[in-house]
Order: C-alpha cells, then structure tokens, then sequence
C-alpha cells in the first residue's frame, strides 16, 4: 500500500497555517490601526536655516531668554529650584533639567519648541492661548535681535553641553523623554527619579508620599495618571510605542500626550530601556534557544534511527 | 496468602509482589496496536508529553506565583519573569504548551472522526476524550486568569456573565460565582484552586479513564479493518512479525510514537523561544483595571469557534446555541447513524463532504471569533453559526442514509 503520511501531514499543516494566519496576522490587521514611522524626520515643522553658536547661546539661555528661570541645567551647574513635587504643583509637570536636552531631542524639534510649546508638542488642542489655556512653558519671543538666530544659538548652546551621542545610556534616554510621566516600578524608576535604598521605613514613605503627591498634580496636568511602562514592550510592541511617541496623534488623537520630540536615536535606546525593562532576558532566550534546538534535533534523529531498527523487521 | 521464596534477585522480588514482569507485558510488550496506522495515531503520545511539560513546568511556576489580586501581575512578569533563575523559560514553556495542547487535541478529535474510531465500540474512548475536552478547557481558562492581566480580568467578567442566562438575569448566580460582584480576590483565590488541584485531578483521572476505555476495542486503524487481535498477535509472538498485523505497543509503536514526538518537540520549541507571542496575548500583559475596558476582548484562539456561534444571535438564543455547540460533540457516536466504521472517504460522499464541511467551517468560525463583529464579519459569523447548526441536525439524517460499504 502507497505510503499516505507525507499527504496527511500536508493536510495538517495546511489548515493549521490557515487557522494560525487568520486567528494572528490577519486578525491584529484588522484590529489595529497601522501608522508608518515619519523617520523622526519632524518635517512638519520648520527647516533649520541659521547656524548656532553657543557662546552667544549660552547668554541667551541663563539671561534674556529666561530658561533657568523654570528648568535646571545640572551640567551647567545650576540645580533644581525646587523638588520635582513642587514644581509639579506649579507647572502641571516637573520642568525637564535641560543638560542633555541637545542629544536627547531633535534640533528642529527643539528649535520650533523654543517659540512655540504647544506647537511643537502638537497640544493645541489642549493649550489654546485665545482661549485662555496657556501652556506651562512659555514660549520664547526674542531678544531683541533676529529671532531665529537667537533660538539657533540656544540650541547649538543646549548641544554643547550635552553628553555625546554615544554617551547616552537607554536609562538615560527614557529618564530624560519618557520619565517625569511615566514610572517603570521594574526598574525602580518614579516620575521623581529612582527610588533610593533607606535604611528607615519613615524614609522609605516619605519618598513615597512625595510620588503620590507629584502623580496627584500629573493627573491633573494630564487627565489621567500616564502608565508604568515596566511591561509595555510586551503589551504593545516596538513599531506602535515608536510611531506613538513619534507621533501620539496619529494613534490617539486628542490625546492629551504630548509629542516629546525625541531623535531616532534617541527612540532606539528608549525601546532598548524598555526591553530590558519588559523583556529582560532576551539574551538568555536567544542563546538557550539555540541550544535547546539543537539538543532536540539530536534527540529526533536518534528517535528516527530507533524507529527505522525497530520497524526493519515488521515490514 | 500468598507463598513468598527467597528472592533470587531485585526482579525477583519485586515480581513476587508487583509483578512487574505481568505489568509490563499487560501496558507494553503484549499490548496489541495494528500496524497500518499512520502518525496521527501518535498524537495521543504527544498529548502526554505536553501534558507532561505543562505539569513541569506548571510545578516550578506555581512556588513562585502569588494568588492575590495585589501581587499576581508582579509576581508573573517581576519576579517569574526576572527574578527566578529560567522563570522566563517555565512561563513561555507553560504559556505555549496550554495553546499547542489544545492544537494537538483538534487535530486528535479531528483524526477519531475521519476514521470513525467513536464507533462499534470505541464509544467510550470518544465520550471520556471529550469529557478530557471540557476538564482542558476548564484548566486553559482558570489558568488564563492568573497571571490578572487586563485580558485575564476582562475574560473573567465576560464568561462569568453567561451564567446570568441572558434574561434570566440570574445575577445571584454570577455574583455567588465569583464571590463578589466583579472579579476580584475571592474570584482569583477559586480560580488558582481549580487550576493547580481540582481540575489537574479531574484530569489525571480522565486521562487513566481514556487509557483503559482502550483496552477492550483496541486501537482503531487507518483503513477500519476489524483485526482479531488474538490470532495477530499469537502470529507476531510465534516469530512470524513481518506477516502478523499487529505490533508490540513497546517498542514496536513506541519507536514511532518517539519519533513523532521528537518532531513535534523541534516545531514546540521553535514557539517556545521564536514564535510565542500567539500563545501569550499582548493585552494581557496590562494589568487587571476594572475601569479600563479593552477595545477587543476575545478568548485564546481555541475557544474562539464557540464564542462566534454565541455572538451572533440575541443572548437567549446565543447562549442556547453556545450551550448546544459545548456539549454536541460528546454525542456525535449517537448520532452518527451509519453502520460504517471505516475512514471518512469511504463512506460516500454525504459524510466525506459533512467532515470537510465541519473542519472548514470550524475554522471559519474561529477566525470571524477573533476579528471585531462588525459588517461582513458578523454576516460571515453569522452563517457559520448557522450551518455548523444545521450539519450536526443534518448528521443523523445523512448517515442514516448511509449504505453500508
């Protein structure tokens, strides 16, 4: 009798590939909305057409222009005037600390943010100033000289001081872009910073009551307590959290989250703080995967050399 | 009482008060298997080592899970995930093997009614394998709870509310069900119990009942010849195996059964390490918040054909036809009417086209479960829902009529 097995098996595969490709792909398709990367190219907003220089920057940055007045710049010497609690009370959200503003985030980002906040974080829908919402950060409106080349000289100042590219950690990345919103209780971090070691429980609460009382004001800001994104690189996947934080809009529109302007360097290294977050051992699994394979390929071929001595003689 | 002698060796002992030698030749080396089968007929072998691998590595996951509503979500993805040393590899192993089981269970179930092996005698294996059916389905579902993701809850207070009955609006019962009135600790507490004791039992138990529902009919072959197992295997035993139609369940079929099973372990762990995101959805690694519903909630992809014959009707009626469609397949050995017991293609084309039918269909059905009911989906699950109706009304009808071959 002709041997049936091999049509068998293609019958199996057959409509098991068809179930798997409905149930999987097919059905993500069409349950989730695709939104395509812009290459953290920002190209809605304006060219850069001046070149910066720093020096002049600098004085923009700690005088006319009024930075320091809100944002610390710890490489630069000058430290938070407040505690992120209490400059939340006051601004909606803690101020970042503009050292590493100028590797963090895209120039032309930075550039268009300068003028005009709520523009550039794409919120106007949230910050309408001829309605009286005005946005915490006030934008910039020139010192007197040609505008445009005072904002360039305070960016080619932000990118002077900041850490070099390579120089940026993935903790660092989400710390500065993601981390005065979102918390990653797996990796310790809060919206306030990492959470210390305390020898005394009181300290431990204290620091606690501190958190509570800057996601109170964050909740207000923002409508809703943004999430922990210790897991979401597994609730969600790399190509959405990239696109979203490209672009919050283009998935949620009206969200009330703003476009953080981050470089597409920048966004890799963030995902790379997520995995190691949400998918902390994908080393281990790709190296113990390949040993298991082989281990069982071993095995299935012993088992079928088995089979063939032991079958030899009922045939 | 039985005459003890001094032992001659550690067999020896243990013959005369286990007798191992009778034991092994009653489970192995004299239990009687046809030889033309092909290797669906090790899938059974394969349902055990999954199950085996589900026991394991659901053993290792269970001393470090914690069953409250605080502490499951961390004590999965922080400290299963993290913390434990292979606690990553345990939970993708678990996670898997509860959704490849139950691929390898359908193409089981689908196997035993191509072949007719429910039929002249074989009732009972068919009726405890489906009972094995609802205690799997018991297990997948308490243990999709666990981990209290957003799907976790979400499924929970979805499948709980069918014991409301629709209009009857037994709401009593829902809330006595989950001992609160949404889910919450006593509703993980009752699901982690029967997902690690109760239902493990039921299953151990099941499975010893399969096992012996075997014995008597024997294994059933690919081309529904009636064997008489007793002339075989005194052919087999008295040197003459190539001529003989039967074989030694160990090692003659065993062989294969490994066989099968190492190729199937390649494809099981190609998910477990390259491919397991069908098995653990994305949503339910959000945790469990009661005011945040998910845009979609579906079940796992197993459940999927008998949520869709629930969804496109008004609720009475769904939960009639979901009711209809959860225990129709224990009956099928009494309601196929035909007098053959021989492979589907052989019985005519009624049969051959109600088996193609229902496989296709069921997927259909599995597929319109998932995607949103909205537009041609709904019509498209709609139909299905109807027809997988009307092929198990139309199946006593057809096979009555089924001349005998």
């Amino acid at each position: 009798m002709k041997n049936k097995e091999p049509i068998i098996l293609a019958v199996v595969v057959f409509f098991t590939l068809v179930t798997y490709y409905l149930v999987e792909p097919y059905a993500h398709h069409v349950m989730h909305k695709h939104v395509e990367s812009e290459s953290f190219a920002y190209a809605d907003l304006p060219a850069i057409t001046k070149t910066g220089d720093a020096a002049r920057g600098q004085d923009l940055v700690m005088g006319a222009g009024a930075c320091v007045g809100c944002h610390a710049i710890e490489a630069a010497g000058m430290p938070a005037a407040m505690e992120p609690q209490m400059a939340a009370a006051s601004y909606g959200v803690n101020p970042p600390d503009l050292s590493n503003a100028g590797v963090i985030y895209d120039a032309r980002f930075l550039t268009d943010l300068i003028k005009n906040p709520a523009h550039a974080l794409k919120v106007e829908h949230k910050f309408d100033a001829d309605k009286g919402q005005m946005h915490p950060m006030v934008g910039f409106y020139g010192a007197g000289g040609d505008i445009d080349q005072e904002v360039a000289d305070m960016v080619a100042y932000l990118q002077s001081i900041a850490v070099k590219p390579e120089a940026v950690t993935p903790a660092l990345a989400y710390e500065n872009a993601c981390g005065r919103c979102h918390a990653m209780s797996y990796e310790n971090w809060t919206q306030i910073g990492t959470k210390p070691k305390f020898k005394h429980e009181k300290d431990s609460l204290a620091f606690d009551i501190k958190v509570l009382e800057y996601q109170d004001s964050i909740k207000t800001y923002m409508g809703k307590l943004p999430p922990d994104l210790s897991m979401y690189i597994r609730s969600r996947n790399e190509q959405f959290i990239s696109t979203l934080v490209e672009n919050p809009q283009n998935h949620l529109a009206g969200t009330a989250m703003p476009r953080t302007g981050v470089t597409a360097d920048t966004m890799d290294k963030v995902i790379e703080h997520m995995k190691d977050a949400g998918d902390t051992k994908r080393h281990k699994r790709e190296e113990v995967g390949k040993t298991v394979m082989i281990f069982i390929v071993i095995f299935a071929l012993f088992a079928l050399l088995w089979k063939k001595q032991v079958w030899r003689d009922l045939h | 009482m039985a005459h003890f002698t001094k032992a001659t060796s550690v067999k020896d002992w243990l013959n005369q008060r286990l007798a191992i030698e009778k034991v092994e030749k009653v489970m192995a080396s004299e239990y009687w298997i046809p030889k033309n089968i092909n290797f669906l007929w090790a899938m059974g072998m394969v349902l055990v080592v999954t199950f085996v691998l589900l026991l394991v590595s659901g053993i290792f996951l269970l001393m470090y899970y914690v069953p409250t509503t605080a502490e499951a979500f961390y004590s999965v993805n922080y400290t299963i995930m993290r913390e434990v040393g292979y606690g990553w590899l345990w939970r993708h192993v678990h996670g898997v093997a509860a959704s490849v089981v139950f691929l390898v269970i359908y193409i089981h179930m689908f196997t035993a009614i191509y072949y007719g092996s429910y039929k002249k005698g074989r009732e009972m294996i068919w009726i405890s394998g489906m009972l094995l059916f609802i205690a799997f389905s018991t297990e997948a579902f308490s243990g999709y709870m666990l981990p209290w993701g957003q799907m976790s809850y979400w499924a929970g207070m979805v499948i709980t509310n069918l014991f409301a009955g629709g209009s009857l609006h037994a709401d009593g019962l829902v809330e006595w069900i989950r001992g609160d009135y949404v889910p919450a600790q006593a509703f993980l507490g009752r699901f982690f119990m029967l997902h690690v004791l109760l239902v493990p039992i039921a299953i151990m138990g099941l499975i010893g009942l399969h096992f012996a529902a075997l014995r008597i009919p024997h294994v059933n072959n690919q081309d529904g010849e009636e064997i008489d197992f007793d002339v075989e295997s005194k052919k087999y035993l008295n040197g003459d195996k190539a001529g003989s139609k039967v074989m030694r369940f160990a090692n003659d079929f065993m062989s294969k059964d490994m066989m099968v099973v190492g190729i199937f372990l390649i494809f099981f762990f190609y998910l477990v390490f390259y491919n397991y995101g069908f098995a653990m959805d994305p949503v339910n690694f959000d945790p469990a918040d009661g005011l945040k519903t998910p845009a979609h909630i579906y079940p796992e992809w197993y459940f999927l054909w008998s949520y869709e014959i629930l969804r496109p009707f008004n609720i009475d009626l769904g939960l009639a036809l979901f009711g209809f469609a959860q225990v129709i397949f224990v009956f099928l050995p009494f309601l196929d009417r035909s007098p053959n017991s021989v492979p589907a293609n052989r019985r005519g084309a009624a049969f051959k086209v109600w088996f193609w039918l229902m496989l296709s269909n069921m997927i259909v059905l599995t597929a319109m479960g998932k995607l949103p009911p909205e537009g041609v989906f709904s019509q498209i699950g709609l139909v299905a829902a109807i027809l997988f109706i009307a092929q198990w009304i139309a199946l006593p009808i057809i096979t009555s009529m089924e001349k005998k071959v």
